[in-house]
């Protein structure tokens, strides 16, 4: 017997189990009429504190809920739940990512159309959440003053992935000679007109523009659903 | 780093694409694009380990790396970008975020293995 080799296209992607399930997630919440923001950045950026911030200033006017991703611990739902959102914290175990799937089961018993909005923070990574589609409708990367500019430089991926900048902790830039012009410039170059904010949760300075763009959004998206 | 699974993905695509014709893999062809999130040396040790005691065991993952390419508003043409710390045209300079190739993770091809009998 003469063994012959041959090719046979395949030509699949390798995540499309994730992608098929992040597709039925985004037609979920598209029907739900609920606008789903998802959080990516470093450990320590202030993903949680800028998260707890957003959903006690959201719940006056409107219907908000969070989902947490780490890989340890219930601290950061804890945190969240201060604010009187729901929160669910979902414990990957050591896998340094959400995936759809994750997001899909945490959501089972939740009643998604009594929402405006759905947070999604992600496990603190900036390298891997890249690769993942949650479903979501607007991805905001944080990079807090005290990471330096060039964190852009240093993980484009993430940031051609995302489809909002936000700089977190502004209240310290001074003490840490945060240059925003450089930091600005460095996303733009690795992904030029990516929208830019910058704030603070602490001091709550930027956080009325923030939340104005969400709510902006938010009406973008039902008026979308209307016509 | 999670490049085990994305190779343990890689061999069950792999695994189920040969059950269904009834084919031996000897290889994967795959492309990674520079914007996959995903780092080619560890995902081939990994492809290893990942295809151990499976049909795919012994087979060969073979990389094809995709560049960046990008789609200047201004030349109207498609250019290979020449870093991902800057994402303008290589030929004028103008700054662009539409990226046409570059964050493939994608099985190509499998090259299987079939017997033919010698001639007579």
């Amino acid at each position: 017997m003469r063994p012959e080799p041959r090719l046979i296209e395949v030509r699949k992607n390798v995540l499309k189990q994730n992608d098929v399930v992040a597709r039925s997630l985004r037609d979920r919440f598209r029907a739900a009429g609920v606008f789903v923001v998802s959080l990516v950045s470093s450990p320590g950026s202030g993903k949680t504190a800028f998260l707890e911030k957003t959903l006690t200033l959201l719940r006056t006017n409107y219907r908000v809920a969070a989902l947490v991703g780490d890989l340890a611990t219930e601290n950061d739902a804890l945190r969240l739940a201060r604010s009187q959102a729901p929160v669910k914290q979902i414990t990957t175990g050591t896998l340094c990512h959400l995936d759809a799937a994750m997001v899909q089961n945490a959501l089972e018993d939740w009643d998604i159309k009594q929402l405006d909005f759905l947070f999604i923070e992600n496990v603190g990574n900036l390298v891997c959440p890249s690769s993942y589609d949650l479903g979501e409708d607007l991805r905001l990367v944080l990079i807090s003053v005290t990471e330096g500019e060039d964190k852009p430089l240093k993980y484009p991926t993430i940031f051609n992935s995302a489809d909002v900048a936000v700089v977190t902790k502004i209240d310290l830039a001074a003490a840490v000679e945060f240059s925003w012009e450089t930091a600005y410039n460095n996303i733009q170059a690795v992904r030029p007109g990516m929208p830019v904010l910058k704030l603070s949760a602490k001091s709550g300075e930027g956080m009325e523009d923030y939340l104005g763009f969400l709510a902006a959004r938010l009406n973008e998206l039902r008026q979308v659903a209307c016509s | 780093m999670h490049e085990l699974s994305i190779a343990m993905s890689i061999v069950e695509l792999a695994e189920e694409e040969a059950e269904r014709r009834g084919v031996r893999v000897n290889a994967v062809h795959l492309k990674l694009g520079a914007l996959s999130g995903v780092v080619k040396e560890a995902l081939l040790s990994c492809y290893e380990m990942a295809s151990e005691s499976t049909p795919l065991q012994g087979s060969l993952l073979l990389v094809e790396d995709v560049p960046v390419v990008i789609f200047c508003p201004r030349c109207q043409a498609q250019r290979p970008l020449s870093s991902v710390q800057l994402f303008c045209c290589p030929q004028c300079g103008t700054p662009t975020s539409e990226i046409v190739q570059g964050k493939e993770l994608e099985v190509v091809a499998l090259e299987i293995q079939e017997c033919v009998p010698n001639p007579v």
